[in-house]
């Protein structure tokens, strides 16, 4: 498959997660595109961590896409380390590892190799894409490049193009795996190694952006870890400090230093206005696909203002968008956590699009 | 904007009456946007009995949430701000239903509608309505209706005009009145020209309008 840099990667894999059944003129599916550190896994226990699905709140039986209705398909992003091929892999060239050999990857690359997963189940038509952060961007990469191939497109708490503030935040991230000395140029595979200590700073310095003040201070205040006063040293005195660790050091049992790299850098190349003439409304124009734009009033990583401009680009040529900004001072991480009114804004989007599309139960 | 805060259904029946005859207005299978759509009682009414292809824009979050929740397409947002992203007769109707007083430059609103729109419907309270005249002449305080009912201090609606006020408008703005349909208070709707007449005893008044293009 070409690349958007101009390499070719293949043969490939593409490891992917399905959920309920597809109905007989399979009209029920649903793409759900995972996020940074996401994975196929959407609606089981996590085989690494044994922890449930990361968006369970949301996909199961009697959910709000619920797998007794629709057929829910995930697949792990290219580049990434839960199946689908990415930088710890073998070259097929070499014997070894790609590590930092491996091509440098775009949302659009992610997206390509979904549609050829797409092609192989035999869908004709997805009745939605849908994403939150990272997802989103591929469910607007989707809307894009494969219109006649969806009816509806739900990008949550997601941007047309990552900002400046985004891109230096992985840089931050990316700096430290890379001043860790056991990156090794990318080839600590074979030494039995890991930049474990890198890559958990740039979850911890990354979980930061996921959170907003309020919640950090509702969650955690200025209160001890398990002492009565200031050690006057640097240990985590705070527990803000001792659970921004504990993030950082379970993150790097079930995720590649590598990986977090190329996909970091996938969501920074992102801008769907530059692939389009500079006009963001240049990429809607004549789409048939009906949106459903969602973002949380407290994202500061992705703020209301990105999907406004999404909405706006959508007016200009007259789409067909929905777009609502959900209260909740839970941050970008909202649209993983327990917010009804989101919960509740998704199912009726979901119900009207299936009474029009004519979904039959599976 | 509703002119009733919250989205009550039991709003009044002289503001349902208005929402029917604006769908009578709209011809089957038109592409129309509503600004202003509140809960999508309008938008719903049209897509079942009229099979529209309707969008809405509304400001307030909780009438976004119920629209979308009852599978509208609806975007949050602001007549004042929003109506210029859209290109020109890109619905066949634009419908601005009792918000045209609650917006910051009516004007510029009224001349986004004829442009978005082929047609534009627009429904508004009448202040020239002798209640309200007779109130302010007798008592010498702003006038508070049934369906009128916010203090002077609270009220959304800034920006009050009189059927008079709003045809001499439309009429400096080059947009053609192509019907007129004038609701009296708690009585039987009238289709009568927008004169001094329609002035005293319409409680609220329902327009279809065109842009006359040159």
């Amino acid at each position: 498959m070409p690349l958007d840099s101009g390499a070719v990667i293949g043969p490939f894999t593409v490891a992917y997660q399905t959920y309920g059944t597809l109905n007989s003129d399979r009209s029920n599916a649903v793409l759900v595109c995972h996020a940074l550190t996401g994975d196929q896994f959407v609606a089981e226990s996590h085989p690494i961590t044994g922890k449930p699905g990361w968006w369970s709140l949301v996909v199961g039986p009697g959910r709000v896409i619920d797998t007794d209705r629709y057929y829910v398909i995930c697949a792990n992003v290219l580049g990434g380390c839960m199946g689908t091929t990415g930088p710890k892999d073998i070259d097929p060239a070499t014997g070894r590892p790609f590590g930092v050999r491996f091509p440098v990857i775009t949302i659009g690359d992610m997206v390509r190799a979904q549609k050829l997963l797409i092609d192989h189940l035999g869908i004709e038509k997805l009745l939605c894409v849908i994403g939150g952060s990272m997802g989103g961007m591929q469910v607007l990469e989707w809307a894009v490049r494969y219109p006649e191939r969806l009816h509806a497109a739900v990008p949550i708490a997601a941007a047309a193009r990552h900002s400046a503030q985004n891109i230096a935040f992985h840089e931050v991230g990316r700096q430290a795996i890379m001043a860790d000395p056991d990156w090794r140029g990318g080839d600590y595979y074979a030494a039995g190694v890991r930049p474990t200590r890198g890559l958990s700073v740039a979850r911890m310095a990354a979980h930061i952006t996921y959170l907003s003040e309020a919640a950090l201070h509702r969650k955690f205040g200025r209160n001890l870890q398990d002492r009565q006063a200031l050690s006057y040293g640097f240990d985590a005195d705070f527990q803000v400090e001792s659970y921004l660790r504990h993030q950082g050091i379970t993150f790097v049992d079930r995720f590649d230093a590598n990986s977090y790299l190329y996909i970091t850098r996938a969501m920074d190349y992102f801008d769907l206005a530059r692939d389009h003439g500079g006009a963001l409304a240049n990429a809607f124009r004549g789409t048939p696909v009906r949106f459903c734009i969602v973002s949380f009033s407290s994202d500061w990583l992705f703020p209301t203002a990105e999907s406004r401009a999404i909405v706006h680009a959508l007016n200009a040529v007259a789409g067909n968008v929905s777009f609502v900004e959900i209260e909740s001072d839970k941050g970008h991480d909202a649209f993983l956590l327990d917010e009804p009114e989101f919960h509740r804004v998704l199912h009726g989007f979901l119900d009207g699009l299936s009474g029009r599309v004519g979904v039959r139960r599976s | 904007m509703p002119l009733d805060p919250g989205y009550a259904p039991d709003r009044p029946q002289d503001i349902r009456v208005d929402l029917r005859l604006i769908a009578e207005m709209v011809e089957a299978n038109a592409r129309v946007l509503d600004v202003g759509c509140g809960d999508g009682e309008l938008l719903a009414e049209l897509t079942r009995a009229k099979g529209v292809d309707g969008r809405g824009i509304e400001l307030s979050m909780a009438g976004v949430h119920a629209c979308v929740s009852r599978g509208l397409s609806v975007v949050q947002g602001d007549a004042d701000t929003d109506l210029r992203d859209y290109p020109d007769q890109a619905f066949d109707y634009v419908i601005l239903s009792q918000t045209l007083q609650a917006t910051r430059a009516p004007k510029e609103v009224l001349a986004n509608l004829v442009r978005i729109g082929r047609r534009a419907i627009v429904s508004f309270p009448n202040f020239g309505h002798w209640r309200v005249r007779l109130a302010l002449l007798l008592q010498g305080r702003m006038p508070k209706t049934s369906h009128l009912s916010y203090e002077w201090w609270e009220t959304p609606n800034i920006h009050f005009c009189t059927i008079t006020d709003f045809v001499v408008l439309c009429r400096d703005m080059d947009i053609e009145i192509e019907q007129s349909v004038i609701l009296p208070r708690g009585g039987r709707v009238r289709r009568m020209k927008p004169g001094w007449q329609a002035n005293w005893l319409g409680e609220q008044a329902v327009f279809l309008l065109k842009k006359r293009r040159g």
